[in-house]
């Protein structure tokens, strides 16, 4: 366990200005003044955030490959995938509409993936690259624009208003995007930018004895 | 609360707002930079008030044809008609899925305006310097930040419907204009409460005491 020395720390909803104290494992700090949580003291959060983020950019990749879910109505059947409604929509002259389906599920959940990724490799082989804190600005910037799970509660609604006129077949992306969501809320969960920090500031003297 | 400490800013440190660390900055070398991760450091977001109120006024304008225009047109062999979002949420509830007609209702018609009313109040506050319940405004904004992307939902509930039901003349549903100003209202009053900064709330009292 890595051992800090007490830091002033401010709070980034009311601005107070308090002192860092040691947190037992799966603790939270919070604002003494307006609630606000600090940090958090994540048990082995690299690690683990590192195994939520591989795993969600697998099944990443197989919701966006396979179909959603399909309907049938008399005798004909359409079969819908992430990238098929997108495409849809721009052909449909709702190209605005398209556009922010496209950014909200498909690439800024990618660049996330991609950022957690390019974050936590490096400092889990102890290879830092120039350049490497545009990463955490990088992943504060997009962080409030990925929606998946918004999304998928957006494919439950759709999937029961159809179930009223079709006959719907639900295809692997349901569960491959079911899955998604969770591993996504794990990663967030359990990453912890204040260790990333303390790692790196360690780098030098300490990785030796370590 | 009576018992109060200084906050940052007041002792002349700024707080990272990518990588919190707090430090202090020689006058001489502004615009200031966070000597950790790089990022440019204010005491207060920029411009904070004025790009929120800009942000929010948009808002509140596009709202109304968000509400007005049909947001999806469903057409069958039996029967054709125009959505907006209040008679889709009556639809749904007349055709007894009360359960999403409830989480439809507060994700497209609840939270927006909640969102539009809060932020409204918060800035007036602000700007009027009012020191009343600042804890429970910060906890008001977080809030705001909290429910403010579940609004995106019938956004994606049309996006897929429409991508979807194209059997021609059996059953076609196509979005509306309404859908796209409701997903401009989204956009504009999650930038807005980004912009706005909690901290704000809690300069005045600082203000008072010296």
């Amino acid at each position: 366990m890595p051992h800090y020395p007490a830091q002033l720390i401010a709070c980034h909803d009311c601005d107070l200005l308090q002192r860092e104290i040691p947190l037992k494992p799966g603790c939270a700090a919070s604002c003494s003044r307006c609630g606000a949580v600090l940090y958090r003291n994540a048990t082995d959060s690299i690690n683990r955030t590192l195994a939520y983020t591989l795993g969600a950019s697998v099944l990443f990749v197989i919701a966006n490959i396979f179909p959603i879910f399909a309907i049938e109505v008399q005798g004909a059947r359409n079969t819908i995938n992430l990238a098929g409604a997108v495409r849809s929509l721009w052909s449909q002259q709702f190209q605005s509409l398209s556009l922010l389906v496209f950014l909200t599920t498909i690439l800024i959940p990618a660049l996330e993936l991609v950022t957690m990724t390019c974050l936590l490799l490096p400092l889990k082989f102890r290879r830092i690259p120039d350049g490497y804190t545009i990463m955490l600005r990088l992943l504060r910037v997009v962080e409030p624009w990925g929606m998946v799970e918004v999304f998928m509660l957006g494919v439950l609604v759709s999937l029961v208003k159809l179930t009223s006129s079709f006959k719907v077949i639900p295809g692997i992306a349901l569960w491959s995007f079911g899955g998604l969501t969770l591993l996504l809320a794990a990663s967030a969960a359990s990453f912890s930018s204040r260790d990333v920090w303390a790692r790196l500031a360690r780098k030098p003297d300490q990785e030796a004895a370590a | 609360m009576t018992d109060l400490t200084a906050s940052a800013a007041t002792q002349g440190l700024y707080s990272c707002h990518v990588c919190n660390l707090v430090s202090r900055v020689e006058r001489e070398s502004l615009p200031a930079h966070c000597p950790r991760c790089g990022a440019s450091l204010h005491f207060r977001k920029p411009g904070s008030l004025s790009r929120c109120w800009a942000l929010l006024t948009a808002a509140y304008i596009l709202y109304i044809p968000a509400n007005l225009l049909t947001i999806m047109e469903t057409g069958s062999l039996f029967n054709y008609r125009k959505d907006t979002i209040i008679s889709g949420v009556v639809e749904l509830w007349k055709t007894g899925f009360w359960i999403i007609a409830i989480i439809v209702f507060i994700a497209s018609v609840t939270i927006p305006l909640f969102k539009l009313i809060s932020l409204t109040l918060l800035l007036v506050s602000v700007q009027r310097r009012a020191t009343w319940l600042p804890r429970q405004r910060t906890r008001l904004y977080r809030l705001v930040e909290l429910v403010g992307r579940w609004s995106m939902l019938d956004i994606y509930v049309v996006a897929l419907l429409a991508a979807l039901v194209q059997f021609g003349s059996i059953a076609t549903v196509k979005a509306g204009p309404g859908a796209v100003a409701f997903g401009a209202v989204v956009v504009l009053t999650m930038l807005a409460s980004m912009q706005f900064d909690p901290r704000l709330i809690w300069d005045p009292l600082h203000k008072e005491r010296t």
